[in-house]
């Protein structure tokens, strides 16, 4: 099944949720925020929001800035 | 000295903004904001991959500080608007500085897109402080539409220039009364912060000049020191410049007088 994440088109299996989906990497799941289709899903939801075809994942963290 | 600085309500004692880019470690950039006794620093939101393993930044900001994300990557008010809406439903409040930015070279930002993204901002409830090209109609129309401050540059981004834009800076510190006039960007020495804030600013935002610094903490340390003695000049009220020499001492009573 494809998603895009950070515009990237990427495969992941079926049922993925976002919990796994964070975990499957080596970040720190506490630095990351993700958008799911322009709406930002809070941690305590990520393993209970499932995945579907088509969805697009932001990944994003706050860094250094000025 | 009873001098605090309100914005949008809340009580600043220090008048020094930091920046937290560019530092060379996130243990250095905590040292630095301690040092500098700064209440409010700026952050930054980027896309991240799965594996990165950088640390987390939050983590490394002493507790009471405010956090002001800033919309750096925005390219549009729409771009700007997104990236403050991410960063309050993520739980990060709602202190926001709208940068909007199309040009690579200068870095300088797009002021009618910034005041399209400030009256949107505003009009949602955020705390907008909005980094701008010194210009008076354009800090007019940013007070208008909800600014909390206004952020002019003193010179471009990370250039350390200085106080390049000071006369116009000095005519939105003579004509905006409404809001706090923050001189954001190219601030390179504490002499620089130090003649912001003379000239009347109501506070200094500084980053790469801490950050490139050898010794950061001691550079944050010295430009807030920079930012108080500019600040009690200012509050002094500074006699005037001239053309001619005016004798400190006596001009009377000469021991070789005949």
């Amino acid at each position: 099944m494809k998603i895009t994440v950070n515009g990237r088109s990427t495969d992941i299996t079926e049922g993925m949720d976002l919990n796994r989906l964070v975990h499957s990497g080596k970040t720190n799941p506490e630095r990351v925020i993700l958008v799911l289709n322009d709406g930002v899903v809070k941690s305590d939801q990520w393993s209970l929001t499932v995945l579907t075809e088509g969805d697009r994942v932001e990944m994003v963290s706050f860094v250094g800035g000025g | 000295m009873d001098d605090k600085l309100l914005i949008a309500g809340r009580e600043f004692t220090s008048r020094f903004f930091l920046g937290t880019g560019k530092f060379g470690n996130k243990s250095a950039m905590k040292e630095a904001i301690i040092a500098s006794g700064s209440q409010l620093v700026t952050v930054a939101l980027r896309r991240i991959d799965l594996e990165d393993t950088d640390e987390n930044i939050l983590s490394f900001i002493p507790e009471n500080t405010t956090i002001m994300v800033n919309t750096s990557g925005a390219r549009n008010s729409d771009e700007a608007v997104r990236i403050a809406r991410i960063a309050r439903d993520a739980g990060y409040g709602d202190w926001i500085k709208i940068e909007v930015i199309n040009d690579s070279r200068y870095l300088l930002p797009d002021n009618q897109e910034t005041i399209k993204a400030a009256k949107i901002l505003s009009s949602e409830g955020f705390v907008v402080l909005p980094y701008m090209s010194p210009d008076l109609y354009v800090a007019k129309a940013l007070v208008d539409a909800g600014a909390a401050a206004v952020m002019p540059l003193g010179s471009l981004i990370g250039s350390n220039q200085g106080l390049k834009m000071r006369a116009l800076i000095e005519v939105l510190i003579e004509e905006i009364t409404e809001v706090p006039i923050v001189v954001d960007a190219g601030i390179g020495r504490p002499s620089h912060a130090a003649e912001a804030m003379e000239i009347g600013a109501d506070a200094v935002l500084a980053n790469t000049a801490v950050a490139d610094a050898e010794d950061p903490p001691l550079m944050a340390q010295a430009f807030a020191k920079g930012v108080e003695a500019g600040r009690m000049a200012y509050l002094a009220r500074m006699g005037q410049q001239r053309a001619t020499a005016r004798a400190s001492s006596p001009l009377t009573g000469f021991l070789y007088d005949e």
